[in-house]
């Protein structure tokens, strides 16, 4: 719509057509991310506002911020406040990681779930769950150190000369498959409650989240975010290929490791704080940009990735309450018929992908 | 001057040296041997030990009164052809899936078969009360069919038609909505999650003869399919435009790999549960041997997911006797430093 509007106006110069088509390309991507940022602050207040006490929405921010009466405030900050925060940080950093991964391995499957990359952390996690038991800090650095382990071996071992992204795919998938198998057998082999801990931990869930796991994941994000959001440029030549990045002047392999070993380190903070979070790094991306039409979308990812698991949050407490659903049971139904929707409508010719 | 000489000396070679038909074909025969080899050494092995003679013997002329080979003729023969059936339709399936996603990253499983199977298997035992393997094995394949067909209607909307990148990005997105639907049901339900946890495993073990019995028809119909589709594969890789210039109908090339798929890979899945590696790994493979012509891919693929299906479940019988590794967890724990392996040392064959 808004490149008619431009080709319509009476041209002045050529600098001046291409200045407005820019701008015209960059203003559906910042209007999605308003509207996703909006949808994600209300779902965060009502997920906030909702519960066996309940707190009016119009209470909802005075009561976060330490207004009103002393049972709200403490229900606000100390229970659902942590949770809510915790939801946005994982959805956040998955969804980047998620979006870093498909556009360095230029494969939509590629994200670290579907990928199997974060059982690197589950690996270690489960081996804390079934062996020490749960104790947090012990859990969130094996789970974080695991999913760093995991990155650097996928890279050591698709390295050769350069880690093309093929042979990145392919060695991931692999050691992903044998994390995966080592997590099961793991999990055969233990007591049945360590297994059925462990099997709440895998599929991802916020019940335990409090403000102790937002400060170390909070922190993380806080270096990581801003640092993808920097590389981001290179991101955007890598998709073009090896070669044609290589003749734009972008140092190919330095950006890719840097971008890897960053999407990694989010994906780890993400999994140590919730556990590996079904779906989430792989829908954000595909969703953001379908919504933006943009080729690179890591802000509108990160904010489909946080309203995903905000979502899915509040239906897994609200669902069948008082019995509640770990978030990761929910992710697949509330963000895949919204995909689906998106890949049945999409009907232009090269708006397929 | 040198460089240039070796160039032109160590260029042909290179590509030369595996793809000439010729080669091609000694190489087939001799994967055929081997899989005739490790399909014997499958009946013979297992927690009682038994001589090839009487395997044999047991093969040619049964003795019912002899245990051994009563062990041979009631547990090892329909194992061991559940084992090849299951193989042959895992391999093929994942060799078209790659084929038609254009994927590295697609296995048999991924257009909503596994998803798909497991899905109607909770719902069977939620709502139906079906307990046995036998019985769920129908529910399973009917999961299957749904799932795939649900990718395809989706991915066909618009004017292109299921692209492989839709294809692959609906596949993915219907199993994650399959599969977190199961995992709920799950969770309402110990029966189910009980039922559900063992075929999850993905294994081979004590299926019977009935089984054997009736998944073959399923499978030898969509092998001698899949085995058709290798030209029209090689004119997908070409890239749409150019297949649909040199002739091909894409939109019905399409529609008959997913046939195949819902009959190679439901059966499959329904029968043994989700053995991921197998087909995942085993076209890689046959494309690193044969090189990216999918009409040998495809016949590769038919001999080696067998092989490597039946080695993973003997290793599985003997490594930790009396209890049995589950084959999918053999296949990978065993397989995965093999196939990292063979990425690093050769140059991938793309898709």
């Amino acid at each position: 719509m808004a490149t008619a509007d431009v080709t319509a106006l009476p041209a002045r110069s050529p600098r001046e057509i291409v200045a407005r088509a820019h701008a015209a390309s960059r203003a559906r991507p910042r209007r999605v991310c308003l509207v996703l940022a909006a949808a994600t602050f209300a779902v965060f207040c009502v997920s906030v506002s909702v519960g066996d006490y309940p707190i009016a929405l119009t209470d909802v921010i005075p009561a976060m911020l330490g207004f009103g009466d002393q049972a709200t405030v403490i229900v606000a900050q100390d229970l659902r406040l942590p949770r809510a925060v915790n939801g946005l940080l994982v959805g956040a950093v998955l969804g980047i990681s998620g979006a870093i991964f498909q556009a360095v391995a230029r494969n939509p499957l590629a994200s670290p779930d579907i990928l199997g990359v974060l059982y690197g952390s589950a690996v270690v996690a489960i081996l804390v769950i079934t062996t020490i038991g749960t104790s947090f800090a012990l859990l969130y650095g094996g789970a974080l150190a695991g999913a760093l382990a995991m990155g650097v071996l996928v890279y050591v071992l698709a390295y050769r000369s350069g880690v093309s992204p093929y042979r990145f795919v392919l060695v991931g998938m692999s050691l992903g498959l044998m994390a995966s198998s080592a997590t099961f057998v793991l999990i055969t082999r233990a007591d049945i409650y360590s297994a059925a801990q462990a099997t709440v931990w895998l599929t991802g869930s916020l019940n335990s989240a409090g403000w102790e796991t937002v400060l170390p994941t909070g922190a993380l994000a806080l270096v990581l975010v801003p640092a993808t959001l920097v590389l981001s440029g290179r991101l955007r030549t890598l998709q073009l290929g090896d070669d044609l990045g290589r003749g734009l002047g972008v140092e190919v392999e330095r950006s890719r490791l840097a971008l890897l070993m960053a999407a990694m380190g989010l994906a780890g903070a993400g999994t140590a704080a919730a556990g590996p979070v079904a779906f989430v790094a792989f829908m954000a991306a595909p969703i953001a940009r379908r919504l933006t039409r943009a080729p690179l979308t890591l802000v509108p990812s990160a904010l489909t990735g946080a309203l995903l698991v905000l979502a899915a949050d509040l239906l897994g407490r609200r669902l069948f309450a008082p019995a509640e659903i770990p978030v990761g049971v929910i992710t697949g139904i509330a963000g895949a018929p919204y995909l689906l929707w998106l890949l049945a409508r999409t009907n232009r010719v090269g708006r397929g992908g | 001057m040198v460089r240039g000489e070796q160039a032109t000396t160590a260029q042909p070679r290179t590509v030369r040296w595996a793809y000439a038909p010729s080669r091609r074909a000694a190489i087939l025969a001799l994967a055929l041997v081997t899989l005739t080899f490790v399909a014997l050494l499958s009946l013979a092995v297992g927690s009682r030990s038994i001589g090839l003679s009487t395997t044999v013997h047991a093969l040619t002329s049964y003795d019912p009164a002899d245990p051994e080979e009563l062990i041979v003729h009631d547990v090892r023969v329909p194992r061991t052809l559940v084992g090849l059936l299951v193989g042959v339709a895992l391999g093929l399936a994942g060799g078209l899936m790659q084929g038609v996603t254009r994927n590295p990253l697609a296995d048999p499983g991924l257009l909503g078969v596994t998803a798909g199977a497991a899905t109607a298997i909770a719902v069977a035992v939620l709502v139906a009360g079906v307990g046995a393997l036998t019985g769920y094995i129908w529910f399973a394949f009917a999961g299957a069919a749904i799932g795939v067909v649900i990718v395809y209607g989706i991915a066909s909307f618009g004017r292109d038609g299921p692209t492989p990148i839709k294809l692959a990005l609906a596949g993915a997105a219907v199993s994650a909505l399959f599969t977190s639907i199961t995992t709920l049901l799950v969770l309402r339900d110990l029966d189910t999650l009980n039922a559900l946890r063992f075929w999850l495993v993905g294994s081979i073990a004590e299926r019977g003869g009935d089984i054997a019995r009736d998944i073959w028809p399923f499978i030898l119909v969509g092998t001698v399919l899949a085995l058709a589709c290798g030209r029209l594969l090689n004119g997908l890789a070409l890239g749409e435009d150019v297949a649909r210039s040199l002739g091909q109908r894409v939109v019905r090339t399409r529609a008959l790999v997913g046939a195949c798929i819902v009959l190679l890979a439901g059966t499959a899945t329904a029968a043994a549960g989700p053995n991921v590696f197998v087909g995942l790994v085993v076209p890689h493979v046959a494309r690193a041997i044969t090189g990216p012509d999918y009409r040998w891919i495809l016949a590769f693929c038919a001999v080696l997911a067998p092989t490597m299906l039946l080695a993973a479940d003997i290793a599985g019988r003997v490594v930790a006797p009396p209890r049995e590794l589950g084959v999918s967890v053999v296949t990978v724990l065993v397989g995965g430093p093999l196939f990292i392996a063979l990425v690093r040392r050769r140059k991938p064959v793309e898709l």
